[in-house]
């Protein structure tokens, strides 16, 4: 544990350059740049505010706001778009890596916590946008909302574990990604992100319990719209979790390191 | 120079293959699969390197030389075997070094040295002597996909030295760049073995090898067959390109201490060879200019359809001083009757600097010994030129000179 804390800190530049550079890159040549991170996601609010608002607008009760579903809506991408897109990335980093690792020797960890750092920045920057938005319809700021720098914490936490996991098993099988892009797609529409939980029958929500992300986003909106402090038992599951699959990740990345870069 | 930089123990390097992935993810479990197939591309390699020492790696492609040097940097990891590096390793292992294409070369730059370990403000502090070392002007904050592979390459020699390590590894990246900048790399390379880097460079140019090297090391099928003096090691690399089916090399220990490579098919042999002065004596010391006889008589023991003799002159570090053969100047023997013996007179003015020279042969069919090699001889003939009637002068050429002295 050490030595993998004393690596992070001597490649902290390299780091800190590599989210930089991640970032730059992605948006080069754009003449939007920065700017795609967050309207992308807005934009898929705005389809699914539009094409839903009618059916859904009527079941969130307690909300005083004519723009709750949408707000809802935002709480719920918040947390799904950090937790789909680190696990996306960590799913492929070691492919997507090869060339350099199969030029460079350097500690391997940087990998995953550039890409949690990325998705981060990411993230901030649509956190912040959801926030503008809010002040604009009227949605007041609660204090839960200090809540968040946690609930993003255990996300990423949950997100790196799980990734990395099934990473290191794509170096071998590659299809884990392919598979894991439709599981995702499915996952999310087993979230209450664009829908309440109320709306589905009582049978099905059993179901739905043994899905960590409901949990997690049903933490986010308690925070974001509800302004209250989230179900402790949920997000004490996904902490634990998440360390088990980081503790998992690492003891399979270590057993699986020395054929890693001869099949990359 | 006796500290030890480098100590390489029985490594190995296997590539498996499970059958079945599942079974492959068994076995870190520590459930007991054997892999279905292994294929060893390095085994049972050991040397040592000392500080401030030079050594050369040769062999054919696929005999391991760049996963030796990987396994060496780091990037694979060994399935056998132990190494020990006490210090730190520069590698140029092959070009770009990951660089992102979108983003400048200087971005690059900062992000490379980072990935090196090296903090901000060192890196910044050394910024502007790499910009100056790559001389690639302005394109130096333009994307990387804009340069040539050859600007690619200035830019990833100038990062990976920029600060000096303890082992800088140099696989073959060399080549790309032109002769300026080759001069240039080979310059800084000098003085960074002048300060005590031990090198270790991959190359097929046995002058590159000859000329950086102290010892050289020669792979053929993931085995070290060879650890010793570069023009030996290089000798045994030449004979072994040219093997073929059925031929034979025979390594025999010749009257200098050096060790003497013959390889070929034997359709036809070099019977005899000597130096012979216009007298018709045979000499082994020769006066710098002095007009001499090179004789060869080769011995055709199976028909062939051609014959070409080449030979080689080569001085004591075995750069080549002067070498052609029958193909170039058009006196191609054809269709040779097996027991006939040939006699070739090369006359020639010894105009060579003082020195040892051996003299290398070859008789093919064509004008490269990879076609149909019949046999290549390296150190056939050994002789020794003294300067007994020139002024003084150094080098390896006797060119006359008439040197006017007087007033403009």
């Amino acid at each position: 544990m050490k030595e993998i804390l004393t690596a992070i800190w001597t490649y902290r530049h390299f780091i800190v350059s590599s989210i930089k550079n991640d970032l730059r890159s992605r948006f080069a040549r754009s003449k939007l740049g920065a700017l795609w991170m967050v309207l992308q996601p807005l934009a898929q609010v705005a389809i699914y505010a539009l094409v839903l608002s009618r059916i859904m607008a009527a079941k969130l009760p307690g909300i005083d706001n004519r723009y709750a579903y949408v707000i809802y809506l935002m709480a719920g991408m918040i947390a799904w778009s950090l937790f789909a897109e680190v696990v996306t990335r960590s799913l492929t980093v070691f492919v997507d890596n090869g060339n350099l690792m199969k030029k460079m020797a350097f500690p391997r960890v940087c990998l995953p916590i550039i890409i949690a750092g990325s998705c981060l920045v990411n993230n901030l920057l649509l956190l912040i946008t959801a926030v503008v938005v809010f002040l604009l319809i009227g949605h007041p700021l609660s204090t839960a909302m200090l809540w968040l720098p946690l609930l993003i914490g255990i996300n990423i936490a949950f997100a790196v574990g799980f990734g990395l996991v099934l990473g290191v098993l794509n170096v071998f099988v590659r299809d884990i990604a392919q598979f894991m892009m439709v599981v995702l797609q499915l996952l999310f529409w087993l979230t209450p992100v664009v829908y309440m939980p109320s709306i589905i029958p009582e049978r099905l929500r059993a179901v739905l319990v043994f899905n960590p992300m409901v949990h997690m986003v049903t933490a986010f909106q308690d925070v974001i719209l509800y302004g209250r402090a989230p179900a402790m038992t949920g997000l004490v599951t996904i902490a634990a979790t998440a360390i088990i699959l980081l503790l998992l990740s690492l003891i399979l990345f270590r057993r699986a390191a020395p054929e890693m870069v001869d099949v990359l | 120079m006796s500290e030890l930089l480098l100590s390489v123990r029985g490594i190995g390097k296997a590539f498996r293959d499970y059958g079945s992935e599942w079974r492959r993810f068994a076995s870190w479990l520590g459930v007991r699969t054997r892999a279905k197939t292994e294929t060893w591309v390095l085994r049972g390699v050991s040397f040592n390197v000392a500080r401030g020492e030079s050594i050369g790696i040769v062999g054919q492609n696929g005999a391991g030389k760049s996963t030796l040097l990987k396994l060496i940097t780091g990037t694979l990891r060994a399935t056998e075997g132990n190494l020990s590096v006490n210090g730190r390793i520069a590698a140029i292992l092959e070009l770009g070094m990951g660089f992102s294409p979108d983003l400048s070369g200087r971005a690059n730059v900062q992000h490379t040295a980072g990935l090196m370990g090296f903090p901000r403000e060192e890196i910044t502090s050394v910024m502007a002597s790499i910009e100056e070392f790559a001389e690639i002007g302005e394109y130096f904050d333009e994307p990387v996909r804009t340069y040539s592979s050859g600007m690619q390459m200035r830019v990833a020699f100038a990062v990976a030295t920029a600060f000096r390590p303890d082992i800088l590894i140099v696989d073959e990246a060399l080549s790309v760049g032109d002769a300026y900048f080759q001069h240039k790399c080979f310059k800084r390379i000098r003085e960074f073995r002048e300060q005590g880097t031990s090198l270790l460079i991959v190359s097929h140019d046995s002058s590159a090898v000859q000329a950086l090297c102290d010892r050289a090391l020669l792979l053929e099928n993931g085995m070290l067959v060879k650890d010793g003096e570069p023009a030996e090691v290089m000798d045994l690399y030449n004979a072994l390109i040219a093997e073929r089916e059925n031929s034979a090399i025979t390594i025999s220990s010749h009257a200098s201490g050096r060790a003497q490579i013959v390889s070929g098919s034997g359709e036809a042999v070099v019977e005899n060879i000597m130096l012979v002065n216009m007298a018709n004596e045979q000499v082994e010391f020769v006066d710098v200019g002095q007009q001499v006889t090179l004789l060869i008589q080769v011995m055709v023991r199976k028909s062939i359809p051609r014959l070409v003799l080449g030979y080689l002159i080569k001085d004591r570090l075995g750069q080549p001083v002067f070498g052609t053969n029958t193909h170039h100047t058009k006196q191609v023997l054809e269709n040779v009757s097996a027991g006939q013996r040939v006699e070739f007179r090369i006359n020639f003015p010894m105009n060579f600097g003082q020195g040892s020279y051996s003299v290398s042969t070859a008789l093919v069919s064509t004008d490269t010994h990879l076609v149909n090699n019949y046999e290549w001889r390296d150190l056939a003939l050994v002789f020794t030129v003294s300067n007994l009637s020139r002024p003084i002068f150094v080098g390896s050429a006797w060119v006359p000179p008439q040197i006017e002295v007087g007033s403009p």
